[in-house]
């Protein structure tokens, strides 16, 4: 699930990011939607966004970046996922 | 001190010859050893569960085992001809329970050694040990709760809401609104407590703020004003979730601190965590107070850190927290949040107190008297 790392882009993350809600919220979302003031998902599925981010990009969202806003959109969800991975530098697990 | 030996938490019988007396196959009128049934009731009361992992025919096993009246008692059973290691591997990980906690009785030497040499984590007992199990240490909890007697009705409602759940089609929430559920958070007395005594000792299950409170502590609690110990419990239409989170709440002029929130990992997909500080936030802002939560990040809490996050919690400083007593331990953050109100949650239906309203009812009296 991790192999691709290397290659990461905005565009990789939110097509992934797409197909990963569009199969659990069975109903399909653009890029920059609201999914929370759509009522698309619940705060409990946020939790599962957050494991579900950490584990396919091999990142840890703690503290202050845990934030509902975060976690608003699929482009400030890839956005985040982005930040993360340029601050834990390049990867050493080739 | 002898070490403890960890609970057997679910027992795997094997049935030619260990629950029965004889081979289905050769006999289609096979009787029960005697005792036996004692022992599985026993045991089912004290909150084991029983499983089956037997080589037969699995309709024929399966409705002998109806016939004995038995058949109620065993969850997962597994009755095929593959080896029984697979059997056993495949009930541990249905009930998402450590192979430590997981005994298997055999007659047969070879089966017992099959399943200890692919799963050598698995207690393995003779079938003439069986109506000696009850006397073992390894199958008598300490503690026997109210939902230690109810947890394979539990267990069972669990399995059917799953199945429900995959046949499914559309969001998570619907699919929750079909449920009816119901939360009731009530003041705690000392029985409600006794339950949720059961949350702690089960802390695998748990979601904790990290921060330990005794049962004595909660007790000793219990009866004072500036404090309150709230537990949750949770049903639905498939039966009842049980004792499913506690609560602990210092009031302070204008800050109420929540010393202590756990919740069983049972209900974490039900978003308790998230219904529950809803319904605080929402008290504490009709009281007029902000809130401070501690929490003590572990491996284990990460849902709840993520629940408090959500819910609008940060470590940003405030300065009404200077009147709170200093946290109880060490590397516990204090969490704070500006309360505003909220909505009632949309999934379930919610039964609490009114804890703005009753503390503003006792300061009316203390101040009239």
């Amino acid at each position: 699930m991790t192999a691709e790392l290397s290659s990461l882009t905005a565009e990789s993350i939110q097509k992934e990011l797409l197909g990963f809600l569009g199969e659990r919220i069975k109903t399909d979302v653009e890029p920059d939607q609201d999914l929370f003031s759509s009522g698309l998902v619940s705060s409990m599925f946020a939790m599962q966004l957050v494991v579900h981010l950490e584990e396919a990009y091999d990142i840890a969202i703690v503290g202050p970046d845990l934030k509902f806003d975060n976690f608003r959109t699929v482009e400030t969800m890839t956005s985040l996922v982005l930040r993360l991975r340029d601050a834990s530098g390049p990867a050493d697990d080739a | 001190m002898a070490e403890k030996p960890t609970i057997v938490k679910c027992l795997v019988w094997d049935l030619d010859n260990t629950v029965w007396d004889g081979t289905l196959l050769e006999d289609s009128d096979v009787e029960l050893f005697p005792g036996i049934r004692d022992v599985i009731v026993e045991l089912d009361s004290r909150g084991v569960l029983h499983s089956v992992a037997s080589k037969n025919d699995h309709d024929m096993a399966w409705q002998q085992l109806e016939k004995l009246g038995l058949a109620e008692y065993f969850v997962h059973p597994q009755i095929s001809w593959g080896p029984k290691s697979d059997a056993v591997k495949e009930i541990a990980e249905r009930l998402n329970f450590a192979q430590t906690t997981i005994a298997f009785i055999d007659d047969l030497p070879t089966e017992r050694a099959e399943v200890t040499f692919h799963a050598p984590e698995v207690r393995c007992y003779a079938a003439e040990q069986a109506t000696e199990l009850t006397e073992l240490p390894e199958f008598s909890p300490e503690v026997v709760t109210v939902d230690a007697t109810r947890r394979r009705e539990m267990y069972q409602a669990g399995f059917r809401r799953d199945a429900e759940k995959e046949s499914f089609k559309g969001p998570d929430e619907d699919f929750l609104r079909t449920l009816d559920l119901v939360m009731e958070i009530k003041r705690a007395d000392e029985v409600d407590l006794s339950r949720v005594e059961e949350l702690t000792l089960r802390t695998s299950q748990m979601n904790a703020t990290g921060v330990h409170y005794s049962d004595e502590a909660l007790r000793g609690l219990l009866a004072d004003p500036d404090h309150e110990v709230l537990t949750v419990t949770l049903t639905d239409r498939f039966g009842p979730h049980g004792a499913v989170g506690v609560l602990l709440l210092r009031y302070h002029q204008n800050v109420w601190n929540l010393k202590l929130l756990a919740t069983s990992c049972r209900v974490v997909t039900f978003g308790a965590g998230a219904v529950i500080l809803n319904w605080l936030i929402d008290q504490a802002a009709k009281a007029g107070v902000d809130l401070a939560a501690d929490f003590r990040p572990t491996d284990r809490n990460r849902m709840m850190d993520i629940a408090y996050r959500f819910a609008g919690f940060t470590n940003d400083p405030a300065d009404n927290l200077a009147e709170l007593d200093p946290p109880a331990g060490e590397g516990v953050q204090r969490l704070h949040l500006a309360p505003t109100p909220k909505n009632a949650p949309n999934t379930m239906q919610l039964i609490a107190p009114g804890l703005a309203a009753d503390l503003s009812r006792r300061t009316d009296g203390a101040a009239r008297g």
